[in-house]
């Protein structure tokens, strides 16, 4: 990826936002999916919370699943590869996926390195925890970032905690004096470039999307008015009772973030969520927002 | 003089940036009412099928309505929306121009590109044009101006009021289109 595909990349970000982007298993979620208005859909071969029940390792998904599901939406399709694992993802920019997510929710590949994302064509999503992680991601080439949250729980409380960090970090770095920004690179573990410009713009280089724990439209809206650009939702509508429903209020609520009204009427007679996982059942080794660093 | 910028999904933040460059007040439009005293509306670049369906009931209308006597600028799948017809698949629009469009007619994301494009006078030179999943005008009415065009297909279509880019100038650090837009209001 050089500078020009760079631009084209985090582009194709922006085009995403004001979102939301769906899970999907197989052709007929991912026609509920855009039919639904979802701006993208994310193919893989078993949700989060069926990959968190099923346990061993998961890998990229079959490449055949990927193509079919590409064939049966105009909307762009991303897929995800286990951190580090950069030939599963030189087969997904083959394949001609439009966005790569190497994502925690896979068993990572490596213990110490993520891709670099500077040497694909393909742009990548990555997960973030704090602002730190976040343009680490970015050092290494990814043209969007999501929170991790934890994913497969339909518990919120993880993504609000890793947007509101994001959020808190970026603003102090706006604050603070320009001598202490090298002390608060080191804190970060962050480029000081990069730093540096966050500094001065007020703004993340690439766009910022929630993800991990959506259950409801009311989650995906409170993602929205606490700053996030889209949003993903993985186990949330297909483990609904009625995903078709979900997903089309999860839109509307994402679109509608700030009307209150709106929000009401697609929350009503929704049905019943996702099932869920509160963080204290949860081992810290059971939690996917660790992997990666 | 208050321009407002369709924001149900897609591109929408940077049109807003771009106009504040400008100095000029806008507006975030996701329904009916917030196109009332609006001069003009840019359609952003995002999921047309997405736009289609996010938009409630009466919207579409009233941006059609909109359109008679105030001017459109439909931006990558703003372009597809404001079209006359749409295939690859096919779907509604608004027929603001006489205009086909055919959706991702260049393929996935390794397919979008970045070329230098001439627009002779109406611009005043050549712009970097940046194409994401981008759709081709593959017919254009004979009441229609073509201002330029990549390899023999049409990027930039307009008439006295309304005007499609298959590109994106809102991810350039350039200000020269929706400036050529705003002149169309001053009309």
């Amino acid at each position: 990826m050089n500078q020009e595909q760079r631009k084209l990349n985090v582009g194709l970000a922006q085009m995403l936002c004001g979102g939301v982007i769906m899970d999907v298993t197989n052709k007929d979620q991912a026609k509920i999916a855009e039919d639904a208005g979802a701006c993208s859909v994310m193919a893989l071969e078993k949700i989060p919370s069926d990959i968190r029940r099923d346990g061993g390792v998961a890998r990229m998904s079959d490449p055949e699943l990927v193509l079919e599901i590409k064939d049966a939406v105009s909307i762009p399709v991303m897929a995800k590869v286990r951190i580090g694992h950069f030939v599963e993802a030189q087969i997904l920019q083959e394949l001609g996926i439009d966005f790569i997510d190497e994502s925690e929710v896979l068993t990572p590949a490596d213990e110490s390195n993520h891709i670099d994302k500077w040497k694909f064509r393909s742009p990548f999503v990555c997960g973030a925890t704090d602002l730190g992680e976040l343009l680490r991601r970015v050092a290494e080439g990814a043209s969007m970032i999501r929170t991790k949250g934890e994913a497969g729980t339909g518990n919120i409380v993880e993504g609000i905690r890793h947007l509101r960090t994001i959020t808190r970090e970026l603003k102090l770095l706006t604050q603070i004096d320009d001598s202490e920004l090298f002390a608060e690179a080191k804190r970060l573990k962050a480029p000081i470039d990069f730093v540096r410009n966050i500094a001065e713009t007020g703004k993340l280089p690439v766009p910022n999307f929630a993800a991990g724990g959506v259950a409801t439209p009311a989650d995906a809206a409170m993602l929205m008015q606490l700053g996030a650009e889209s949003v993903f939702v993985g186990s949330g509508i297909f483990r609904s009772s009625d995903p078709a429903k979900f997903a089309r209020a999860i839109v509307e609520a994402t679109t509608h973030f700030n009307d209150p009204s709106i929000i009401l009427k697609v929350s009503r007679d929704l049905g019943v969520p996702m099932p869920s996982i509160t963080m204290e059942s949860l081992a810290e080794h059971q939690k996917m927002q660790h992997r990666g660093w | 003089m208050i321009i407002g910028v369709l924001a149900l999904q897609g591109g929408f933040a940077l049109h807003l940036e771009k106009l504040h460059a400008l100095n000029i007040e806008t507006k975030r439009v996701v329904c009916e009412d917030d196109l009332k005293e609006l001069h003009g509306l840019i359609i952003p670049g995002g999921e047309s099928s997405t736009i289609l369906r996010t938009a409630q009931s009466g919207l579409l209308q009233a941006i059609k309505e909109f359109a008679h006597s105030r001017p459109v600028w439909g931006v990558c799948a703003g372009c597809v929306l404001i079209a006359s017809e749409v295939v690859n698949p096919e779907q509604m629009s608004l027929g603001l121009l006489d205009i086909t469009v055919r959706r991702n007619a260049y393929g996935a994301q390794n397919e979008s590109f970045i070329r230098r494009i001439d627009f002779g006078s109406p611009l005043g030179g050549d712009f970097e044009c940046i194409f994401i999943r981008a759709p081709r005008i593959t017919h254009v009415g004979k009441n229609e101006t073509t201002v330029a065009t990549d390899r023999d297909d049409p990027v930039m279509v307009e008439n006295k009021l309304h005007m499609a880019t298959t590109f994106h100038p809102e991810l350039s650090d350039k200000l020269d289109f929706h400036r050529y837009f705003l002149r169309k209001i001053a009309m």
